[in-house]
């Protein structure tokens, strides 16, 4: 194994290879709850010739490659389950291009969603991407490798449906272009009107291949961003209301938050519709269009809209959400996961009753925090739990939590969103035959010697 | 324990020949007296009441009423008597939640003359300078200090006549004589609520309006005249406390300030309209914001002076794209006083607007 080293360091140079016990620590495992498995080689290349270089010896070596962007599914998706070389992607982080008029961006595969929304502002104000609600070290490739969402995807999607285009390399070391950006300098499609082979690589988890650049759809910033606030306590309610907010057509985002503490949460659903326009005018007239859809509940007292404060709108407003992480560290200690089912609307109360069971068996503190997808063709629901790292029992008492909402999830037709390596066997024991089937050929044949992120979308 | 009962005498509705609380109502039509006093006696009664369902609960009818027979309490009782809801049921049950003391209130190096922030956290901006320097220290903050009148918001008498006991206990605990009401609506829950139910009160409640007042005639020297037209915009809970009303003219004159003579000012004062908004929907409150500032405008303010933080939540960002520059009672003695308000304005961030405030 010292020649692997030694060629490592050959193709990145000696400062960014490691096979030191530190490194291999941290590399060996993520934020989440999943065991730790170190790796035998950490690796940051720089280029797409570094890391075509470093595939083709892992694949000549039989050597397992798990690539890293911000580690921070909390699902263990990059914690190295036999080993071999952590591909850290983070000196990879160039934005390559900005196209004002068809509006994406090109990025490389180790640039932040903190760092291009920076970018944006500064650059392009007039343009913006959807940034997801993790940590802003959060990379925007692995997020739509993950298939992610965002603060566009109300109206957009998930992150992965704004792909406008991918440079992959192959487990076998070739490097390859998918959409538009194949046959055009433009990277404005991920498949339209070609065979759409982006599917090859997204939601695989790095399985089928390393994406080295990635094209990503713009939207406009507009001038006025602005949020409302609407509560209910009745958790029937909570899918048409989303229904109703998402049939105007007026709003951005729509949150569902559901918690025990602080005590303003509870009891209560809350509702957040986002909005945003370049006029006052535009504003006041999409509030006054929610406002009209929700009337009804209005005028029953079931539900209203709670005037939102000054000194409320910097947090609401805050992309991404610094809520996540105060929630994380609320059993101190840290520490939180979730399991995040996507799933159609009307399983909300479903979902709920269970996020509120399974907290009260296993004594955890819970919150949810739902986001509607594309226009509330589905949304995401996250059972989050928190814990405090140095409780061994209460972090166990999360991780059969979470397997049990995980469960559940898949029961009540819900397909689990990032899973881990348990919930990925568990969705493909549900899963269609043939589909099972075509999805091992298509692994089979990009990666013949099944050394990409190996025990991942492992099909038996 | 029993929770106290509102002293409502009704033979003073009998007598009364003006029936002020629902003539004067600017939110409900009862021009017509017979109308008026029929209704009226519905109330009294516990009977269905078209009052109960239309009140937007501003308090003003306190203030109208000139026996202080607590019309407006009287509502409140009869409106959760009924289970009426004067707004959605989860806005109700998030402020009640939200307002329930959990132990994580804040007390200073408290002595016997103290200010109470209530559950006001906006207070903490404001609070500073000359006219604190010798008082900042003594100061108490949380749940467990709330005055809890909001819940007249929300037809739950009930939550109050609970809480506020125990509220004056905690405080009379900190071993206070004087508490000096930062917030309008604690010294109306000090001097109008608690009596209004047989609530001793053990200290001395002071509104910070009397304190202000003296504070600037000890600071005389130092005030530097405004020389501007303000207007006045009264809050709710200012309709407990009528007396104090004068100290608005007291301080504005002291420190150079034309309390503008608008229509919507005094006992014509209109509501901030955010509390109306969450219970009778956006069109009354807009409608009823829009005459407000255009009031204000016509009348050519420079400064709409505000008492309640919760006003200034409501109304502040909407009165700066006006043109007139929201400010805080303390902050404007804190101008007049040579200092820097302490409370930041709106539209930060909104450049073209805060010159069109420049402007004027």
């Amino acid at each position: 194994m010292s020649d692997v080293y030694e060629a490592l360091q050959k193709i990145v140079g000696e400062d960014y290879v490691s096979n030191r016990a530190e490194e291999r620590y941290f590399y060996g495992r993520d934020p989440g709850l999943m065991p730790p498995h170190e790796p035998d080689y950490v690796v940051m290349p720089k280029t797409t010739e570094e890391v075509q270089e470093i595939i083709k010896l892992a694949n000549r070596e039989k050597v397992p490659v798990t690539p890293k962007g911000g580690g921070l599914a909390l699902t263990g998706l990059v914690i190295p389950l036999k080993g071999g070389i952590v591909m850290d992607m983070k000196r990879m982080d160039r934005i390559l291009e900005v196209n004002e008029k068809a509006r994406y961006v090109v990025v490389e595969a180790g640039v932040t969603h903190g760092a291009l929304k920076s970018y944006l502002q500064k650059h392009h104000p007039h343009l913006r991407h959807s940034i997801p609600d993790s940590p802003p070290i959060a990379t925007i490739v692995a997020n739509a490798v993950i298939h992610g969402q965002g603060r566009l995807s109300q109206q957009h999607g998930f992150n992965s449906d704004m792909v406008s285009g991918l440079e992959v390399v192959l487990p076998t070391g070739e490097l390859c272009r998918i959409g538009s950006c194949s046959v055009s300098s433009y990277w404005f499609s991920k498949g339209a009107p070609l065979p759409d082979l982006s599917g090859l690589f997204l939601g695989w988890f790095g399985t089928t291949g390393i994406i080295t650049k990635l094209g990503m759809k713009l939207y406009p910033c507009k001038k006025i961003r602005d949020v409302m606030l609407f509560l209910t306590d009745k958790v029937d309610l909570v899918p048409e209301v989303i229904r109703k907010l998402a049939h105007t057509e007026m709003v951005e985002d729509i949150v569902v938050t559901a918690q025990p503490i602080p005590l303003r949460f509870k009891g209560n659903f809350y509702i957040l519709p986002f909005i945003t326009g370049d006029l006052e005018e535009e504003i006041e007239f999409k509030k006054k269009m929610a406002w009209q859809a929700l009337m009804v509940y209005f005028e029953s007292r079931d539900g209203g809209f709670v005037s939102v404060t000054p000194d409320m709108k910097p947090s609401l407003l805050a992309m991404p959400s610094k809520d996540t992480t105060r929630f994380a560290d609320v059993s101190k200690g840290g520490g939180f996961e979730y399991s995040g089912p996507i799933a159609p609307i009307d399983k909300y109360p479903a979902y709920l009753e269970k996020l509120e069971e399974l907290a009260s068996k296993y004594k955890l503190f819970y919150s949810s925090a739902a986001r509607v997808i594309d226009g509330g063709h589905s949304m995401m629901f996250s059972f989050s739990y928190t814990f405090n790292r140095a409780n061994p029992d209460e972090m166990k008492r999360a991780k059969v939590a979470l397997d049990e909402a995980a469960e559940f999830a898949l029961e009540e037709d819900g397909v689990i969103w990032k899973p881990n390596i348990n919930e990925q066997q568990m969705v493909m024991e549900r899963m269609d035959p043939n589909t099972l089937m075509l999805m091992k050929k298509v692994k089979q044949l990009l990666d013949p010697n099944g050394i990409m992120n190996p025990g991942n979308w492992e099909v038996k | 324990m029993p929770l106290p009962e509102l002293k409502f005498d009704k033979t003073k509705c009998a007598e009364c020949k003006a029936i002020s609380c629902l003539v004067k109502c600017q939110y409900m039509d009862f021009k017509d007296k017979d109308k008026a006093k029929k209704e009226w006696q519905k109330v009294i009664n516990g009977e269905d009441s078209s009052v109960l369902e239309a009140c937007t609960t501003c308090y003003a009818c306190e203030e109208y009423c000139p026996f202080g027979n607590h019309p407006f309490y009287l509502i409140v009782e009869r409106q959760e008597e009924k289970g009426i809801l004067p707004a959605p049921r989860p806005i109700i049950t998030m402020w009640i939640n939200q307002c329930q003391p959990v132990g994580r209130f804040m007390v200073g190096k408290v002595e016997e003359k103290a200010l109470s922030y209530c559950f006001m956290p906006q207070l903490n901006a404001l609070v500073g300078g000359k006219l604190f320097e010798n008082i900042a220290h003594s100061s108490f903050f949380g749940q467990e200090f709330f005055c809890n009148v909001v819940y007249l918001h929300y037809a739950k008498m009930s939550v109050i006549k609970d809480r506020l006991p125990k509220v004056i206990d905690n405080i009379t605990r900190l071993g206070v004589k004087e508490v000096i009401c930062l917030h309008d609506e604690c010294y109306g829950s000090f001097t109008s609520l608690a009596p209004a139910y047989g609530i001793e009160v053990p200290f001395k409640p002071i509104h910070y309006y009397e304190f202000l007042y003296n504070r600037l005639k000890e600071l005389e020297d130092e005030i530097k005249p405004l020389n501007v037209k303000a207007a006045y915009q009264r809050n709710c809970s200012a309709r407990l406390s009528p007396q104090m009303d004068h100290f608005v003219d007291d301080i504005f004159g002291l420190i150079g300030v034309e309390r503008v003579k608008r229509e919507y000012d005094r006992e014509n004062a209109l509501c901030c309209a955010e509390i109306i908004r969450m219970a009778k929907g956006p069109a009354m409150a807009d409608d009823l914001q829009k005459k407000n500032i255009d009031d204000m405008v016509k009348f050519g303010a420079k400064y709409c002076v505000f008492n309640c933080p919760a006003c200034y939540d409501s109304l502040a960002e909407k009165v700066a794209k006006a043109g007139i520059d929201p400010i805080h009672m303390i902050d404007l003695c804190r101008l007049a006083l040579g200092e820097e308000r302490g409370q930041k304005l709106p539209l930060e961030g909104m450049p073209a607007l805060q010159a069109t405030m420049e402007d004027r």
